[in-house]
């Protein structure tokens, strides 16, 4: 096992790993911009450097500065944690070069899957379906519309390089596709320096499944079964569950089975999950996260197996402590996300947290990057923390969250909490009927 | 003359009027990026934009005033 980790990134994600680290015994060093001096990360870790400026790129996404510091440090390995520089191809090389492990996947597998018309052409190669699609970018808005024409309306416009819901929008007709062409172009050019764009069929109403592998560089890929994560705002997760609710046994065994054909066929190292569109009876493969995903506690909840844990295992050469036998599910987990916004307006709202009291407790665990005191800045994403209900039932689950959500006292900025109080409380979600349109729908 | 505030901190993505420009109220003036979102920043006058005060790129603090407006 490695002596000492630096996490490269911030907020509950950092603190959740850090949480691994300490219980496998390994030393932990955090990363933090000016902005983040006092966070909850810096605290919590043995050791913390400054790694520049509150924007982004000078800190957290400046991979000279975290070399720099890793090694300075003296660390054996980086963990990128989910965002930032997770999914880097560049980063996970430069890492290589300089001797210290990058705990991720191999540097071929983030560029292929980081590509989605690559990714669409290796899952398609696996034998796994995927939505109908260009199978490369579209160069123009009239080369959009023409292909759109050949499979039918509606269709979703999506930037090649893209991630988080931006650089994605849906089209009813050639003229939403022509103006959703041209401004995605220019976002996506903005966000991920590629403004290449590519044409899929627009599912109606689909659920979102994505299945949580695991691999090692022994060669063994293992699922932790599947999440359910349909609830979503613009194209944001906002709700996840394991397992998933409703999925007939032959399905859910289907798209197990092809997220292990898609993750052998990359010789998959360390956490990834294969997300699915679901419409009745046929899946879609969506796109491969190559990391650490927000979502992760569900699953963890329900096998009793520590993810971050598992990549620290693979990241040290070492096997996967599991085997796909050993696998067990138990019981419902149900995650919600708490973000700094406004509940109506869903605008940020940046500030300190005067007070931060979320409950804990034997059926609720709490993953959180702040505290009472924390400053919230408009640098990065406005989650704060996650609650995830836990129970023997699924109705047990959500009770449980609901309970909590009801039990949190957060002062200083607005949060979603009243948000998340109302879809908890929706008979659809209750009664699990629930596809990615229900925010849309119904708030 | 009056002036068109940020309605939140955040980095100044697009300014969409120049000087000159005849702007209505509830016009989008300019696009804040906070948290990853954008936020479009509304002239609350209807007028004639008089001054730019900031430029793309510069980050603005809640209440900063971004344009002057009669």
């Amino acid at each position: 096992m490695f002596n000492k980790v630096l996490i490269a990134n911030r907020g509950e994600i950092a603190c959740r790993i850090i949480r691994s680290c300490q219980s496998l015994g390994v030393q932990t060093v955090a990363i933090y911009s000016e902005a983040d001096r006092h966070a909850l990360h810096v605290e919590q870790a043995d050791e913390a450097f400054e790694a520049g400026a509150a924007k982004a790129t000078d800190s957290y996404l400046n991979m000279e500065k975290v070399l720099y510091i890793a090694k300075k440090a003296k660390v054996d390995a980086i963990h990128p944690g989910y965002g930032f520089l997770s999914e880097n191809a560049d980063f996970c090389r430069r890492c290589r070069e300089e001797g210290i492990t990058f705990i991720g996947p191999k540097p071929e597998t983030l560029s292929i899957m980081g590509d989605k018309v690559a990714a669409r052409k290796q899952m398609q190669a696996a034998g796994v379906p995927v939505v109908p699609g260009s199978d490369g970018p579209v160069s123009s808005a009239d080369e959009a519309v023409s292909f759109a024409e050949s499979i039918g309306y509606p269709v979703m416009v999506k930037a090649a390089a893209g991630g988080g819901g931006i650089g994605m929008e849906i089209a009813q007709d050639a003229e939403a596709l022509k103006k959703a062409f041209s401004s995605n172009q220019r976002r996506a050019a903005n966000y991920f320096g590629s403004g290449s764009l590519y044409i899929e069929k627009a599912l109606e109403s689909p659920r979102h499944i994505e299945v949580q592998v695991l691999g090692d560089t022994y060669g063994n890929v293992i699922h932790l079964g599947e999440r359910d994560c349909s609830i979503q705002r613009r194209h944001q997760k906002v709700l996840e569950e394991a397992p998933a609710t409703g999925l007939s046994e032959g399905l859910r065994q289907q798209l197990r089975h092809a997220a292990i054909q898609a993750a052998k066929s990359l010789q998959y190292e360390s956490a990834g999950t294969l997300e699915f569109l679901v419409e009745e009876d046929e899946f879609y493969f969506l796109e491969m996260n190559t990391r650490l995903q927000v979502e992760h506690p569900v699953t963890e909840v329900v096998t009793n197996i520590d993810i971050v844990q598992e990549q620290l295992h693979v990241g040290a050469g070492e096997a996967l402590s599991v085997q796909q036998s050993e696998v067990d599910w138990q019981g419902y987990a149900i995650e919600a996300r708490i973000y700094a916004e406004d509940p109506k307006t869903f605008f940020p709202s940046p500030g300190t947290i005067e007070v931060f009291d979320v409950p804990e407790g034997e059926h609720i665990r709490l993953d959180t990057g702040v505290r009472s005191g924390t400053e919230v800045t408009p640098f990065y994403d406005p989650m704060l923390a996650k609650l995830i209900g836990i129970g023997e039932t699924r109705a047990e689950a959500i009770a449980g969250l609901r309970q909590a959500l009801d039990e949190c006292n957060i002062q200083g900025i607005r949060t979603n909490i009243p948000f998340l109080q109302e879809i908890t409380r929706h008979p659809k979600v209750v009664n699990g009927q629930v596809t990615t349109n229900f925010v849309k729908e119904h708030f | 003359m009056t002036k068109i505030e940020a309605s939140m901190a955040g980095n100044l993505w697009k300014v969409l009027k120049q000087i000159g420009d005849k702007v209505e109220t509830g016009e989008e003036v300019a696009i804040l990026e906070s948290m990853k979102m954008e936020i479009p920043v509304e002239s609350e006058t209807g007028g004639e934009i008089k001054a730019v005060l900031k430029e793309e790129g510069e980050f603005v603090n809640e209440g900063d005033a971004l344009f002057e407006i009669e």
